[in-house]
């Protein structure tokens, strides 16, 4: 099964508790990732709003059915408020 | 297309860190060629600095705290700079934001950029920001004193004027 480091930033990481987390995942989509995480409970559940949290991939952003693999750095964030 | 590509400039295009900068000392670089010498194909710089506003009328100042993803900020903002690149002739395009702890008045953010005329530059300068507000992973957190902090909302209007640019 890949591993993956899973990253999250702002509220999303305040609320999870998790800045990051190294994880084996069966997800061989983003979408498949947000499904397995919002099986956590709790503020996990937020990761589902696909349209408002946003997923990148090693640092890129990409759409939800980019897939994952094996030692990817994969981040979900809330909209940006940079600038 | 440029004359020179702005990715063949010898000063960083993308800095992100903590302490402040001079706007002097980045616009004279950006004017300046890689041998010190005034850069004389230049007829136009542009700018933009974006400050921290005290949200919180009144005594108590409100601190900002500017969370970032290190290495996704930099890739995302070298990427708009290259999009700005493709889309006018620029000589030179300057980035920096800073990250940490903000207060009012402090500076956040620059962008500075040089063309042979003035609507390359300009417009492109108004390009990279809007970009940069939607894309460029950052996160502004606030904190007002006797108050629990807030992580700032995005604005539609941002979206709105980053859709603005999108060709037809």
């Amino acid at each position: 099964m890949p591993t993956i480091n899973l990253r999250l930033f702002a509220l999303l990481r305040e609320q999870t508790g998790v800045d990051r987390e190294s994880l084996h995942t069966s997800a061989q989509s983003i979408s498949a990732l947000r499904a397995e995480l919002v099986q956590r409970g709790g503020a996990w559940a937020s990761l589902q709003e696909s349209a408002r949290i946003k997923a990148a991939i090693n640092q890129t952003l990409v759409g939800e059915d980019h897939a994952i693999g094996d030692g990817d750095e994969v981040a979900f964030f809330p909209p940006v408020t940079g600038g | 297309m440029s004359q020179q590509p702005a990715s063949a400039q010898q000063i960083p295009r993308v800095e992100v860190y903590e302490r402040d900068f001079d706007v002097g000392v980045e616009l004279r670089a950006l004017r300046t060629r890689p041998d010190g010498e005034p850069d004389t194909r230049v007829g136009a710089v542009a700018s933009f600095v974006g400050t921290v506003r005290d949200l919180n009328q009144g005594d108590a100042v409100a601190m900002l705290t500017l969370e970032h993803y290190p290495g996704m900020t930099e890739k995302s903002i070298e990427e708009i700079i290259d999009q700005a690149c493709e889309r006018w002739p620029l000589y030179g395009v300057k980035v920096i934001h800073r990250v940490g702890l903000l207060k009012p008045a402090d500076q956040i953010v620059f962008v500075g950029v040089t063309s042979a005329h003035r609507e390359a530059a300009l417009q492109a300068c108004a390009f990279v920001m809007d970009y940069l507000k939607t894309l460029a992973p950052f996160w502004k957190k606030e904190a007002l004193p006797g108050q629990q902090s807030r992580w700032v909302d995005a604005r539609e209007s941002d979206q709105q004027a980053a859709n603005r640019w999108q060709k037809a």
